[in-house]
């Protein structure tokens, strides 16, 4: 038998609110299934389980805020022994009712104070959609009392959710600067060579397949910590564990203000192509509140790149326990003097912020020397 | 189509990517990105929103013709006529 407990996303996490079960007691379960969803202060997830059997009956129901830790539910074994039968039978009726919703939908509808039973919804196969809470947000019969609450309850909501980001954000970084001995490195690439061969195969693709940059960027970055694994892993019990999965955490910044970090897995194995469809679904999913617990815990390194706006060079704060952090600033044109000639090309500005518990600056400028040399092999990333 | 439709297009587009700004309060030489906070992946988002809706595919080779409002707005309104 095991237990389902409140995951920790993140270095930052003290509790969560179980915000609703989205699989019934009595349920088979198999690793990797998304069987809750949990509000922190960084915004709703959804939660993985990562073992197999019948789940059972709920600990904590839905609206309770736990610790990281809480045992949320028992996981019975597969051969139903533990479970009894009965228990299975009478769980339709228990179950709450069921309603097809984003969890950003679920959310925008608790935050209006509007019941979900009472919506009809016109998404696919009747999903209610954030237009349609909205739209029946907008429509109800106001009881004045009732709407002066609402309004005056929305945007504290959205205040509380930013403060406790950065919150959340502070404590990490904090944590970071009091106790990883960051040095930085810097490297300016010429990126001529890949961003031409990212013209030419971008006029071979439709706008919905082209490529950004950005692909290219994380991709070499994998590459090169294949070749020097040293930066991708975290520092635990005063050593380095290297990792041999690469999963890059993408800062994406939010509009509302602070950013989130969830990972790209395994980004070594993937193409360019697949590269670029997980980079998109994994921004909108953290701009629309659809997150997986698994993408917030399992980075092994983090990538920032600042090159929308006009900054040149990033120097970033690691994020415990990883070891590393690679930045690109934007990419512009700069004077570039090569074999005694002087040309113009597009270059960009590369950093690496590392743990030196767990490296040295000799490995680190290896690491960007390996890093140059894939962005200079477009065709092999 | 007319030049309306496409004006109303875009800035329905911009409004979804930047739901707090107030597009039509953008100067039509103003840089959109710079103006409404856009990043890179967004920006090709609005791209392919305005493809769906107007057939139009804007070549990477074009992205600086389309920068400002009303370079976008002509851009389009040329190859639809």
């Amino acid at each position: 038998m095991g237990e389902f407990r409140m995951p920790s996303l993140g270095a930052d996490m003290e509790t969560g609110t179980l915000v609703e079960w989205l699989v019934a007691p009595g349920t088979l379960v198999r690793r990797g299934d998304i069987i809750a969803t949990v509000e922190t202060q960084k915004g709703l997830f959804e939660i993985e389980i990562f073992e197999e059997g019948i789940l059972g009956e709920p600990l904590i129901q839905a609206g309770q805020e736990v610790p990281v830790g809480t045992v949320l539910a028992l996981i019975h074994a597969a051969n139903g022994s533990a479970v009894k039968k009965d228990a299975v039978s009478d769980q339709p009726k228990s179950a709450p009712e069921r309603f097809i919703c984003s969890p950003s939908a679920r959310r925008l509808a608790r935050e209006m104070g509007v019941d979900l039973a009472t919506i009809h919804g016109t998404g696919p196969k009747g999903a209610i959609q954030r237009i349609d809470i909205e739209h029946a947000a907008q429509t109800r019969i106001p009881p004045a009392v009732e709407s002066a609450k609402h309004a005056r309850t929305e945007p504290a909501s959205h205040e509380t959710l930013r403060q406790g980001m950065r919150q959340a954000i502070a404590a990490a970084m904090s944590r970071s600067n009091s106790e990883i001995p960051h040095y930085y490195l810097e490297m300016e690439i010429d990126m001529s060579r890949s961003l031409q061969w990212l013209e030419v195969e971008n006029q071979k693709r439709t706008i919905r397949e082209r490529l950004l940059p950005a692909v290219l960027l994380l991709k070499a970055v994998a590459k090169a910590l294949r070749d020097i694994p040293e930066f991708n892993g975290y520092w635990l019990d005063n050593q380095l564990q290297i990792k041999t999965e690469i999963h890059i955490g993408f800062a994406v910044a939010l509009r509302q203000g602070g950013l989130i970090t969830p990972a790209i897995h395994a980004v070594d194995s993937l193409s360019l192509t697949a590269l670029m469809k997980a980079m998109s679904d994994l921004i909108e999913r953290t701009r629309s509140g659809r997150l997986r617990s698994s993408e917030m815990t399992d980075a092994t390194v983090t990538v920032t790149n600042l090159g929308d706006q006009g900054v040149r060079t990033v120097f970033g704060v690691i994020y415990p326990p990883q070891v590393a952090l690679i930045a690109f600033g934007r990419i512009t044109e700069r004077p570039w003097a090569e074999g005694g000639m002087l040309g113009i090309r597009r270059c960009v500005t590369a950093t690496l912020a590392a743990d030196h518990r767990a490296t040295d600056g000799h490995r680190g400028s290896q690491f960007l020397e390996v890093l140059n040399k894939h962005l200079q092999q477009p065709e092999s990333l | 189509m007319t030049e309306k439709t496409l004006q109303d297009i875009l800035f329905k587009e911009l409004k979804k990517l930047a739901p707090e700004c107030d597009p039509p309060r953008v100067a039509p030489n103003e840089n959109i990105r710079d103006a409404l906070d856009i990043d890179s992946y967004s920006f090709l988002q609005l791209l392919v929103a305005i493809n769906e809706q107007t057939g139009i595919d804007i070549p990477e080779a074009d992205y600086a013709k389309v920068s400002t409002i009303g370079g976008m707005l002509s851009y389009l309104y040329a190859r639809l006529s």
